[in-house]
């Protein structure tokens, strides 16, 4: 009984080793394919306005959002101190380190990763990546490494926007409404902030590299999916699902690596 | 989708990331570590440097001359060495003295140099002669206690 | 020709190099397909034009980028030329003005001429037809049946056409090779093979209910599931 139990977690180690390897290989084979985009960069650019622009409304808005209720919130647990004078910085580094790259990423996996995997998934039902095929066209250059570098470009443009659109929410709660000294409230934010550290280092590379591991996950979710309705749906959600949890994750190693002392 | 739109749409997008990176760089943080100024490095050795932190500020009469770049352990004389970036167009007298002051109750902890009257001014590799180190909490609660139990036995 | 199940669309992938032998070899104008690095695979695809069950057009594109996709791709001549081109094509299959359209703005059977359309858009020597009856009306069905006849012979290319729509594909057929389980079982024309007593042919051709193919799932019969069995024999 032991030894059947001990050989089916051996047996499901080996497969999920067997599958992360061969995630990671096919991750290799998109960028081989990409040497080809030099030439064509208009694939790339389409993409861009299928993973990036098509995903502007939802970051901005939300951005807003969650800039201003973390104005509303900093402002309440700040006036207990009588230091609501760092409100923007609170607000600002929030944003910067993990708000802003992380939310941005698990909406972009929502939004372009699953259009993403729907779309890979029916071209791939449909037999058009085989006709290509045939067509003596590599899907792979033609269909995937362009959507891969769309949101690799697509995701550190959309962190730095949720995190502006954050602030500027912020200070619109905090200075407009509640009346938070204006002043202090961009040179605390200032004084605090690092460009390298928290701009460079938190928005910018964290939202990169999430873009790269969402991105990947959902075109390999919708290329691996069998051709049926169930299937694909099932890609769809493994996509956010799988997609959040490495953003979890890769943001915490981040966080350790950049911000530790 | 035609071609022109979408590369309107494509353009805005990239605009509105570079005007948000703009943004961010300039209104929301600060360009110091930017800056390409030339700095000479002098040190103060302190006996507790409290909460200070390298980066922190260097400041005097409240404005920023240079920053705190490194801050060691001397074993030999068992005191905190602290290196100091000072921009150079900003002369002390050798005889300043150096103090950790803190920004506001609860605030990051800085440097202030008060200038000396000695004529020579700092130079790099200068060592600051007068140094106060950070004032410690539970000293000051200690000497209140202190003191109020020498108040109290006092007028028995 | 076969059954479901029978290795037609295995046969045109073979062929194609999408699928490799385990054992054997499949030749190509004189070249072995497995053997072929993936450029000298691709030159040789350039050469073949294959028509996918259902059509498989790329359904961002409309009719016109469809066709113009090969051109594009493999050929350095200027929109001009390639216009005119595709404006052919279409024309040879009836839908010239429908060149604006897309994939979803089409019928099937438009569908199926349009991918028609792209598989011989750089004149391939060697065109395949994956069940291009599939799902077609009556009418549609006899369009493409003559458009593969007339392109096939206006081209001088060899077409292999993988169906189970016996009338049709007797109709246009030079010569007919029937497949079941994997294995060739009988060839000829198709005047042979209407004719032909061998038991498969005839269920299939025939369209019986019964034969080398049987009606019923293999297993447990009848009596043994309902438990029934003659007098005296328990």
């Amino acid at each position: 009984m032991i030894a059947r139990f001990l050989a089916a977690i051996g047996a499901w180690l080996r497969h999920s080793i067997q599958d992360l390897g061969f995630a990671v290989r096919s991750f290799f084979i998109i960028i081989a394919a990409s040497g080809g985009l030099f030439r064509r960069p208009r694939l790339v650019v389409e993409q861009l306005f299928f993973v990036g622009s098509r995903s502007l409304v939802i970051t901005t808005v939300s951005g807003l959002f969650v800039g201003m209720v973390l104005g509303l919130q900093g402002y309440y647990t700040l006036t207990t101190y009588g230091a609501t004078q760092s409100l923007g910085q609170l607000v600002a580094l929030s944003l910067m380190r993990e708000l802003g790259p992380v939310v941005t990423a698990l909406l972009f996996a929502g939004r372009a990763g699953t259009s993403l995997t729907a779309e890979i998934g029916l071209m791939k039902a449909g037999e058009q990546l085989s006709a290509m095929e045939m067509m003596a066209v590599n899907p792979i250059q033609r269909v995937l490494a362009p959507r891969l570098w769309a949101g690799v470009i697509a995701m550190p443009i959309l962190g730095g926007i949720f995190t502006a659109v954050g602030i500027i929410g912020s200070y619109l709660v905090g200075v407009v409404l509640i009346g938070v000294d204006e002043g202090s409230f961009w040179s605390q934010m200032q004084a605090g902030v690092d460009l390298w550290k928290d701009i460079v280092n938190g928005t910018y590379i964290k939202s990169m590299v999430f873009g790269i591991a969402v991105t990947f996950i959902a075109l390999f979710q919708g290329y691996q999916a069998q051709p049926t309705p169930e299937d694909v749906s099932g890609a769809t959600t493994r996509t956010v699902v799988i997609s959040s949890l490495m953003v979890w994750w890769l943001d915490f190693m981040m966080t350790a690596v950049m911000f530790s002392k | 989708m035609q071609r022109k739109s979408l590369d309107v749409w494509v353009g805005l997008f990239v605009l509105l990331g570079v005007a948000a990176v703009m943004f961010l760089a300039f209104k929301a943080g600060n360009m110091s570590s930017l800056s390409f100024t030339d700095t000479y490095t002098i040190t103060a050795k302190f006996d507790n440097i409290g909460g200070l932190k390298p980066q922190a500020p260097v400041k005097g009469a409240g404005v920023v001359v240079g920053r705190v770049s490194e801050i060691v352990f001397d074993d030999k004389t068992y005191q905190a060495l602290v290196k100091l970036d000072i921009e150079e167009g900003y002369k002390f007298p050798k005889d300043s003295s150096a103090k950790i002051l803190t920004a506001g109750l609860l605030g990051e902890q800085y440097i202030g140099l008060e200038a000396g009257g000695d004529e020579a001014n700092l130079a790099e590799g200068d060592k600051i002669a007068r140094t106060q180190s950070a004032t410690v909490l539970e000293d000051l609660i200690n000497q209140f206690i202190y003191s109020k139990a020498a108040d109290g036995k006092d007028s028995k | 020709m076969g059954g479901s199940g029978s290795g037609k669309t295995t046969v045109l992938r073979l062929i194609g190099g999408q699928l490799r032998p385990s054992s054997g070899a499949v030749n190509v104008d004189g070249q072995i397909v497995h053997e072929l690095d993936t450029e000298n695979l691709y030159l040789m695809r350039r050469k073949m034009g294959m028509l996918f069950q259902h059509g498989a057009l790329f359904t961002d594109l409309t009719a016109f980028e469809n066709v113009a996709f090969p051109l594009r791709e493999h050929t350095d001549l200027n929109e001009e030329l390639i216009r005119t081109l595709v404006l052919m094509k279409l024309h040879a299959v009836g839908l010239r003005n429908a060149a604006q359209l897309k994939p979803a703005e089409i019928s099937g059977g438009m569908g199926r001429r349009v991918a028609l359309a792209r598989a011989i858009a750089l004149d391939p020597e060697l065109i395949m037809y994956d069940e291009p009856f599939a799902g077609l009306d009556p009418i549609s069905m006899g369009v493409t049946a003559n458009l593969i006849r007339n392109l096939n012979d206006a081209l001088g290319s060899t077409s292999i056409l993988v169906s189970h729509d016996v009338k049709e594909c007797f109709a246009i057929a030079d010569y007919v090779y029937f497949l079941s389980s994997g294995k060739i079982v009988a060839h000829g024309t198709p005047a042979e093979m209407a004719v032909s007593t061998h038991p498969y042919v005839k269920q299939f051709v025939n369209a019986e209910a019964d034969g080398p193919v049987p009606f019923h799932y293999p297993g447990k019969t009848l009596a043994d599931d309902l438990g029934l069995h003659a007098k005296g024999s328990r």
